[in-house]
């Protein structure tokens, strides 16, 4: 596990911890039993933890549950939910360790009034970390109502047993009492210290079985409120004057015919212009009327530059990994291969724009965000406005999607701003092109390896350089005698002078461009060796997980050995992404004449320990394979001098039902080991199985993603 | 140009008054607070805002109020009939065919106008009509067999 899974990311730098005291949450949260837990309790996040120092923990508590007079449960957490489905597989969790119907689980989210402090919703974290804590918690409260029962029924506690939400005598079942009952009247409040024993899956009646997603109802209705559908009375909705290009200037403006507009109010401090309007499209209209002036930079760079300049800027790399030598490998190697890897800029592009509602009342503001990072955006609000921490509360409607992109919260800073300017409340919904303009960008970059094959078919020399995707991925899983890895750039969040607009974290951050490089660079080799590929990696692997995926995805595949370029158009990429192991291969015709590749099938292995909600995992496994075939083929966005030139759907292809194969998947079972990552790793192997299988079919190799029908030609007619 | 715009939504005689050339999703969101129909683009590319007008699907991004005058709009909450789930709202709950959801209202209503033109169609033909839809989770698929299992239960497409 890489460090630079939490902390390569400036983030954290607005994260603080809760000032709310324990009895200013449970004040709030009523009567009954409370059971609170700080997620760095569990082993997963200290290991983590000791790798970055930096990282402040909560030394108290993040989360806690209630157990209330009515019997029902509820989880008071930080984490939100964006269409992973942690809304129902957390309840899952607590339901099965409190021997309650998940039916009376309540789970309240993403309220920084409500729920103590968190670092926020990414890196496929909630199942993994959140969750050991959760059902940890849950088993401490179990514990508390037992004791409670064996006073109130006057049992010895060994004699009780719970199911249903009921403690009762195992000696005598008639002699039972309701955990409402128990919880009735009562402010009992404990610290979950973990020596409470979590159940063994052998126990689970409701983890590890696939459960509707509980938020389903409202969705399909119509019913459940994004940031956007939040209407307060006197609300104005605000559009904001932007840039053309990010570095322009503002040299001239005027707003005359902007403000002739009926009900428009015109926002003006500095280069920050805004127009407000009862009405988001009378605002946008107006906004259209102002004529400005920008003094626009010509950088140079585009799309098409922008390597060569990373290259350039590129700092000094820092070694990760290294053993034996490299000089001794390239002597042991009968064949060498050189190649870089590239891949261009891709956007976050969920369908719910950035959004925030900032309402400000007697000095208290409260701000409803669709964010991924309510604490952060409590923060950043507070200081926008000048005031304490505890002045801001942040409510997290459901997110629209946010893949990473929903870290940043430029626009809830907008909103609080202008709500301070107006005295009104104010809604900040971007448009499309917003959206776009101020994504933080999954990082253009660069990988460029030089690896050997020994006459044995092993390899016998791995030397790789990354430059500005960053470290996570970047550590190969093969037995290489002689090996290096170096990573150059801090990270998805680049260096001044590198990226020209703001570039971040995006859905499996650094693992997508290394996986893309590395297992496309294996299956040259594969070729080289005159090897089927699954059969070379195999020869190549130690590691029993990564066999076992591999296997598994063959199996499922129906996998016939031969070697590439076979003409099949099959290709094999390997992957571990936040604990994961993950084997991709796919199945795609290639239309020589115009580029055009279908992908008709893709099958996915996964090995990710014990899994809470099967179904769940499914779907997020489907969804990152679906996610994964725009970066592999069509998504790149093109730019020149900070202008951004893709700002909608119609020049910048995100996957629609034409483009879907057919999805297999396979979860490997494996409960007995700690829940592994789920929302993120299918989607790390989708660059390369797609770059391999084209390869196999054409006999052409890509090492530019996107494989646009473009690139794809241009490397038939080299070829 | 403010005038009195007469129309059916969700089956309900509606009039109000307002700028006619003002796009039919503003005038949901805001004047008539139904939130289900969401902005995605604003330009007719990815269909959240999908509503039905004469049983046609139409994007309400584009669709001024001037053009909606004595037709029937039928919103995402026009199909929920007395608290009972529409057969499609059905499907795509028992399929999973949703994630993050935002995406799910404007998928539904252009499926609902799909299956009143063809109850039974192939999963080509979903694809063909579905394809300017867009979802960023990956929900694609089951989303298909969504569309088809709910055209079995609808009873003549609707």
């Amino acid at each position: 596990m890489n460090n630079d899974l939490f902390f390569e990311n400036d983030l954290l730098n607005n994260y603080s911890p809760s000032q709310q005291s324990r009895r200013e949450f449970i004040k709030k949260a009523g009567s009954g039993i409370f059971i609170l837990f700080a997620v760095g309790d569990t082993l997963l996040f200290s290991q983590e933890s000791v790798r970055a120092p930096q990282q402040r923990l909560p030394s108290d508590f993040n989360a806690f549950l209630r157990i209330g007079p009515d019997g029902r449960v509820t989880c008071f957490t930080g984490k939100i939910e964006m269409g992973q489905g942690v809304h129902t597989s957390l309840p899952q969790m607590l339901a099965d360790e409190l021997d309650v119907a998940l039916d009376s689980v309540e789970i309240l989210m993403g309220d920084t009034d409500l729920c103590p402090w968190d670092m926020g919703t990414f890196g496929s974290l909630s199942t993994r970390v959140f969750g050991p804590a959760l059902r940890a918690a849950g088993a401490e409260a179990r514990q508390v109502l037992l004791e409670l029962a064996s006073e109130n029924l006057k049992v010895p506690r060994e004699r009780l047993s719970t199911e249903n939400g009921v403690v009762f005598d195992k000696a005598d079942k008639k002699n039972r009492v309701s955990y409402g009952k128990l919880a009735d009247g009562k402010k009992i409040e404990r610290r979950a210290n973990g020596k409470a024993s979590v159940k063994k899956p052998a126990e689970f009646k409701i983890m590890g079985k696939s459960v509707p997603r509980r938020d389903a109802a409202d969705k399909v209705t119509g019913k459940a409120n994004y940031a956007g559908d939040i209407h307060l009375p006197g609300m104005l909705a605000a559009k904001i004057l932007r840039p053309p290009a990010h570095g322009a200037k503002l040299v001239d403006i005027d707003l005359s015919e902007a403000e002739q507009i009926r009900g428009v109010q015109v926002i003006k401090e500095g280069d920050f212009v805004a127009i407000l309007h009862k009405y988001p499209d009378v605002a946008e209209q107006a906004l259209s009327k102002i004529k400005a002036r920008f003094d626009r930079p010509d950088t140079g760079v585009d799309d098409k530059t922008i390597f060569d300049h990373l290259l350039k800027v590129a700092p000094q790399g820092r070694a990760t990994t290294k053993d034996g030598n490299l000089q001794q490998g390239e002597q042991l190697s009968k064949t060498v291969v050189e190649e870089t890897y590239f891949n261009d800029y891709v956007a976050h592009a969920p369908i719910e724009p950035h959004t925030a509602v900032v309402n400000i009342e007697g000095g208290k503001a409260t701000v409803w965000a669709s964010t991924q990072t309510p604490f952060s955006v409590k923060g950043e609000v507070a200081r926008e406005l000048g005031v304490a921490p505890e002045q801001v509360r942040v409510i997290t409607p459901f997110v629209g999607g946010g893949f990473g992109g929903k870290t940043r919260n430029l626009q809830a800073v907008e909103a609080a701003r202008l709500a301070k300017l107006s005295g009104k409340p104010v809604q900040v919904a971007w448009s499309r092109k917003e959206e776009f303009f101020f994504d933080t960008f999954r990082p253009a970059a660069v990988v460029k390896i030089k690896s050997g094959i020994a006459e044995n078919g092993g390899v016998s020399l791995w030397d790789y350089h990354v430059y500005f995707a960053g470290e996570r991925g970047s550590q190969h899983f093969y037995t290489i005698p002689h090996h290096s890895t170096v990573v150059h750039g801090a990270g998805w969040t680049g260096a001044p002078g590198s990226h020209p607009f703001a570039t971040g974290a995006w859905r499996a951050p650094s693992n997508n461009t290394n996986t893309f490089a590395r297992e496309s660079q294996i299956e040259i080799m594969a070729a080289k060796a005159g090897m089927d590929p699954v059969e070379f990696r195999l020869r190549n692997l130690a590691d029993k997980k990564m066999q076992n995926v591999l296997k598994a995805a063959a199996e499922k595949f129906g996998w016939k050995p031969a070697n590439p370029p076979s003409g099949r158009g099959y290709g094999v990429a390997c992957g571990t992404d936040a604990g994961t192991s993950v084997a991709t291969i796919a199945e795609v015709e290639v239309h020589k004449a115009t580029g055009m590749v279908k992908v008709k099938r893709v099958v996915c292995a996964q090995d990710m320990g014990l899994v809470i909600n099967p179904e769940g995992a499914t779907i997020q496994m489907e969804g990152c394979i679906t996610m994964g075939l725009g970066y592999a083929l069509t998504e790149g966005l093109r730019f020149k001098n900070g202008e951004i030139l893709d700002l909608n759907f119609d020049t910048y292809e995100i996957p629609r039902f034409s483009g879907l194969p057919k999805i297999e998947t396979v979860i490997i079972d494996n409960k007995d080991s700690d829940p592994q990552g789920g929302g993120e790793p299918a989607i790390i192997t989708m660059g390369a199985v797609i770059a391999n299988a084209i390869y196999d079919a054409i006999g052409v190799r890509l090492f530019h993603l996107p494989m646009t029908p473009e690139r794809i030609k241009e490397a038939i007619n080299k070829s | 140009m403010e005038d009195t715009v007469r129309f059916k939504l969700n089956g309900k005689p509606t009039k109000l008054t307002v700028d006619v050339d003002r796009k039919l999703l503003w005038v949901l969101r805001t004047d008539l607070e139904l939130t289900g129909t969401k902005y995605g683009c604003g330009e007719s590319h990815c269909g959240a805002c999908t509503v039905l007008v004469n049983n046609e699907a139409v994007r309400s991004c584009h669709v001024t109020m001037k053009d909606v005058a004595g037709k029937d709009v039928l919103t995402i909450e026009g199909l929920t009939k007395s608290g009972k789930l529409h057969p499609l709202q059905k499907a795509f709950v028992e399929h999973n065919a949703l994630q993050c959801g935002y995406c799910t209202p404007g998928m539904i209503m252009n499926a609902f106008a799909l299956l009143r033109r063809n109850p039974r169609p192939s999963s080509s033909e979903v694809v063909k009509e579905m394809d300017d839809n867009l979802c960023r989770c990956g929900a694609h698929n089951r989303i298909i067999r969504a569309i088809q299992a709910a055209g079995k239960e609808m009873k003549g497409g609707i």
